[in-house]
């Protein structure tokens, strides 16, 4: 019989993505100069699809379960889930630091997974917060940023929402930079899995009015959507400087 | 939906910025101190509205009232409308910039109950151009600060709010977004856009 190393296995799946990422990268339309809230929306048609579907997912079951799970679980155990999902990602935004050569934030971040993971039992509780000492964000759509890889046209995800092409990669790919992924054996893994899970699906419920405001209540609720997601991504980027793009002396203001 | 959540998280800060209308001062020219002392004292109010726990219905009321005292309402009407405002005569801008007053605040306003138990902290100012860029810090209860931009003018000849950002997400353009849908949606017409908005959440 033969008998795969789940190591090797794992290095070969990780090998195999080079290709495919630089496959997708390259997919990403190249762009011009462009200014913060600029869409580039080529597959309008189809995200619309998508986006109507995403909608009754979460009409027929996200929101719903959400809304339960609010109300179901107090609030401390409902931050103490998030907190461990969040902490249990940290070694991924580590590596995702250290790819962008951002050593500064991997070292932060290694300080608050050891913070948290020790005196936060297991990362519970989110003592480094305490210390002021906040998760300096990264993924690995970010690092293709980094990298110059263009962001390339805006997609709407079945089940995941709002993206684009280059974060979409980033998304792909980050499956597989969590170094915890490797060393945790597999029954403790899908509890982090869960943990993620309930925590996205809590955010649902205590955010139920805002996120129903944009999915239910807006015009167009996929335009809405979109253009939030996209000034967002790029904000969290660094992408642009949103706020000199207007200046309140240009704008004819008479009769309002 | 995790992105929506993500939004949903800034979201809720567009609450605290509705009431968040910057004290008026006299008509001297905002410097740095003087802008972030302002944002300072606001910041304390804000904390203290999202503190005090009130219904929905009274933080709907001390929104509107504070943003149309404090808020540059004219210069964010226009922009709203954005093209459109164009081809509207005078009557329809007055009437608009009345509607979306309290369209704005009902919108915020109502959602000033997730925001129980986070407050904002003023972290820096700094002048563009003709304006000042005051940035803060939303703490939120199990959610990772983050940022918050106002940017104030004295365009009016007095120091008002005129735009947000909630992690790079602009107040103006989001809403400049659902004016547009919302004329489109109804062939054109302005008057039923204003009509609608009185029911619009």
């Amino acid at each position: 019989m033969f008998k795969t190393n789940p190591y090797r296995a794992r290095r070969i799946s990780l090998i195999m993505l080079v290709p495919l990422c630089l496959f997708l990268a390259a997919c990403a339309t190249p762009e011009t100069a462009r200014i913060s809230g600029d869409v580039f929306d080529p597959y309008e048609e189809n995200n619309r699809q998508t986006h109507e579907l995403n909608r009754a997912l979460d009409t027929a079951l996200v929101r719903p379960v959400g809304v339960g799970y609010t109300k179901i679980i107090p609030d401390d155990l409902e931050d103490s889930i998030g907190n461990f999902s969040a902490n249990l990602g940290v070694p991924a935004t580590v590596v995702n630091n250290l790819l962008q050569g951002d050593v500064e934030g991997a070292f932060i971040n290694t300080m608050r997974f050891v913070f948290n993971t020790t005196l936060g039992f297991g990362g519970l509780f989110d003592v480094a917060a305490d210390f002021q000492i906040n998760e300096v964000k990264a993924d690995f759509g970010q690092t293709l940023y980094v990298w110059g890889v263009p962001e390339g046209a805006y997609i709407e995800l079945p089940i995941l929402g709002p993206s684009t092409e280059r974060a979409a990669v980033g998304r792909a790919v980050d499956l597989f930079t969590n170094p915890l992924s490797y060393v945790l054996p597999s029954p403790d893994k899908y509890i982090g899995t869960a943990a993620g899970v309930a925590s996205k699906v809590g955010d649902r419920g205590r955010y139920a009015e805002t996120v129903d405001s944009v999915l239910y209540n807006s015009a167009d609720s996929y335009s809405q959507a979109r253009g939030i997601y996209l000034q967002n991504r790029r904000f969290e980027l660094g992408d642009g400087d949103a706020a000199e793009e207007i200046n309140p002396f240009d704008l004819n203001t008479e009769g309002f | 939906m995790t992105k929506y959540t993500r939004l949903a998280a800034t979201g809720l800060i567009s609450a605290a910025v509705a009431i968040f209308t910057l004290v008026p001062t006299t008509a001297s020219a905002l410097d740095n101190a003087s802008a972030k002392k302002l944002v300072d004292a606001l910041v304390g109010e804000i904390n203290r509205v999202i503190a005090s726990e009130k219904s929905e219905q009274a933080m709907f009321n001390d929104f509107k009232r504070i943003f149309a005292k404090y808020g540059d309402t004219s210069y964010i009407a226009a922009y709203a409308m954005g093209n459109d405002g164009r081809r509207a005569s005078n009557a329809q801008k007055k009437k608009f910039s009345a509607e979306f007053q309290t369209y704005i605040s009902r919108k915020y306003g109502s959602r000033f109950r997730e925001f129980i138990g986070g407050r904002l902290e003023v972290e820096s100012v700094r002048p563009v151009k003709s304006w000042f860029e005051v940035k803060t810090t939303a703490f939120l209860r199990g959610e990772s600060p983050f940022t918050v931009t106002f940017l104030v003018s004295n365009r009016t000849g007095r120091d008002k709010f005129f735009n947000m950002f909630i992690e790079g997400i602009n107040l103006l353009l989001t809403e400049r977004t659902e004016i547009g849908a919302m004329i489109d949606r109804r062939g054109g017409n302005i008057d039923q856009m204003i009509a609608d908005l009185r029911n619009a959440k």
